[in-house]
């Protein structure tokens, strides 16, 4: 098995950190670019930083904030929210990210997917897919920061869109997104048989058991986590020491 | 430490990938970075790095249409430093194999070809953290290396490799996919990365102090 990444989420409205259950109830957890450098110094493998209303307000970005945020920090930084254009993508990379994650614009004008994917290359442009469950026993694609519907199957969506080239897939499962309540390894798993590109996965952890689960149950690359990390249920650090006990790859 | 401080890097720009982490890790170490993009800037420099992300063509099409192959290759006859990272380090080799075959700068005798013979399921690009562990047929020259400890984790993101013809100039490996390949190519003060330093952290900061502290001692 290949190293698994363990990023960081910090998921950005306005100026602060926030989090909250469910994709709802924010609450403010700290400053940007703080916690980047905390996280960045207790061993992260990457940052993932999502703006959860630049789509919803048609917003850009803060890009200033990104420059602060990715000043003092010599990881790998991958951003999303609310880039929708090429423009966009040089404004992140210049600013410091790496690699752009895009949800809401992909699903409205999936050529943009493909567009980005030939002037970036697939390595910067990341899937980032907002998953609900449905009765049926599928799964619905939301944006807009978890707020709107689309009708659309996530997982066929995703299909779709490695086709279009993504480098990378970022898989949030809104059901569980801060409710420590484990990783929906059902949805993972359906996501992880054909997924031929790194597979990041987030919402639900809880407790390290939980990770150690989604890893040996399902074939992933990368958990990101929030909740956990920003209320030190455990650290970075505690996380992987307990990971490579389990006989699981981590960078130490 | 001998020599002059006011050493002067540059970084060339020719169209592909991102330029300013790069920047950022470098000023860490020292004030004078600059980016730059046509030949006349290039002769004031003290050291050159060749960053890049993405297709073998296109960066060496970004090269070519700026007039800069010749320069960057009589920079490196000249015996002054250059730091390849990632695609900056295949182009310094002769030929690619991305897309065709294309002819590269040949200041490293050898090839970048894709990943042969991976295990199953192994993905391409290879993303993510991996160690280098250092070659048995060589030792590190200038000190590159200095202070990493032994096989630290850096960051890839590829899917091709470089395959120096010269096996000493292979100064460290790395596996993937149960395949090793050379992760780091070096001539004298030519140095090609296959991984970002300037993403690798800790370690990656030291590798380019070391590249700094070694063209600040020219």
């Amino acid at each position: 098995m290949e190293n698994i990444r363990i990023i960081p989420r910090l998921d950005i409205k306005g100026t602060n950190v926030v989090k909250g259950i469910f994709t709802e109830g924010l609450r403010v957890v700290g400053n940007p670019k703080e916690l980047a450098f905390k996280y960045y110094k207790d061993g992260a493998d990457e940052l993932l930083c999502m703006d959860i209303v630049a789509s919803l307000y048609q917003r850009n970005f803060d890009f200033d904030l990104l420059r602060s945020v990715s000043e003092e920090i010599f990881i790998p930084i991958t951003v999303g929210g609310g880039i929708r254009s090429v423009n966009d993508i040089n404004n992140a990379l210049r600013a410091g990210a790496d690699k752009v994650a895009i949800n809401t614009y992909g699903i409205k004008k999936p050529k943009f997917l493909n567009e980005a994917v030939k002037k970036f290359g697939s390595q910067c442009i990341v899937l980032s897919v907002e998953a609900k469950h449905r009765n049926d026993g599928t799964w619905e694609a939301y944006t807009d920061g978890g707020r709107e519907h689309t009708g659309i199957n996530a997982v066929e969506w995703i299909r779709k869109a490695l086709v279009l080239g993504v480098g990378e897939v970022v898989i949030t499962s809104i059901d569980r997104d801060g409710s420590r309540k484990g990783y929906d390894t059902e949805l993972i798993s359906e996501v992880s048989k054909f997924c031929k590109v790194p597979l990041v996965v987030h919402g639900g952890a809880g407790t390290k058991e939980s990770v150690v689960k989604v890893i040996k149950k399902t074939k992933i690359d990368a958990v990101a986590i929030a909740t956990s990390f920003h209320y030190g249920d455990f650290k970075i650090k505690n996380l992987k020491e307990y990971l490579f006990k389990k006989k699981i790859n981590v960078r130490v | 430490m001998s020599g002059s401080n006011n050493k002067k890097i540059g970084i060339v720009d020719y169209g592909v990938g991102n330029l300013y982490s790069l920047r950022k890790a470098l000023r860490e170490f020292i004030d004078d970075v600059v980016i730059v993009e046509n030949t006349e800037e290039i002769n004031r420099l003290d050291a050159l790095v060749l960053p890049g992300v993405g297709s073998f063509e296109a960066g060496m099409e970004g090269i070519k249409a700026r007039g800069l192959e010749g320069e960057i290759k009589k920079f490196a006859e000249k015996g002054k430093p250059i730091l390849g990272i990632c695609l900056g380090a295949q182009l310094l080799l002769s030929k690619g194999y991305e897309f065709g075959e294309f002819r590269g700068l040949d200041i490293i005798s050898g090839k970048v070809v894709k990943f042969p013979g991976l295990k199953m399921g192994i993905k391409i690009p290879h993303i993510g953290w991996n160690k280098i562990t250092l070659s048995n047929s060589t030792k590190p020259e200038g000190d590159i290396l200095n202070s990493i400890g032994k096989d630290p984790y850096v960051y890839f993101v590829h899917s091709y490799i470089l395959e120096p013809i010269d096996k000493k100039a292979i100064l460290t490996t790395t596996i993937y996919g149960g395949y090793q390949f050379c992760s780091t190519v070096q001539k004298g003060n030519v140095y090609g990365f296959q991984f970002h330093p300037e993403k690798s952290g800790q370690v990656g900061l030291r590798i380019i102090k070391n590249f700094v502290n070694l063209v600040k001692a020219l």
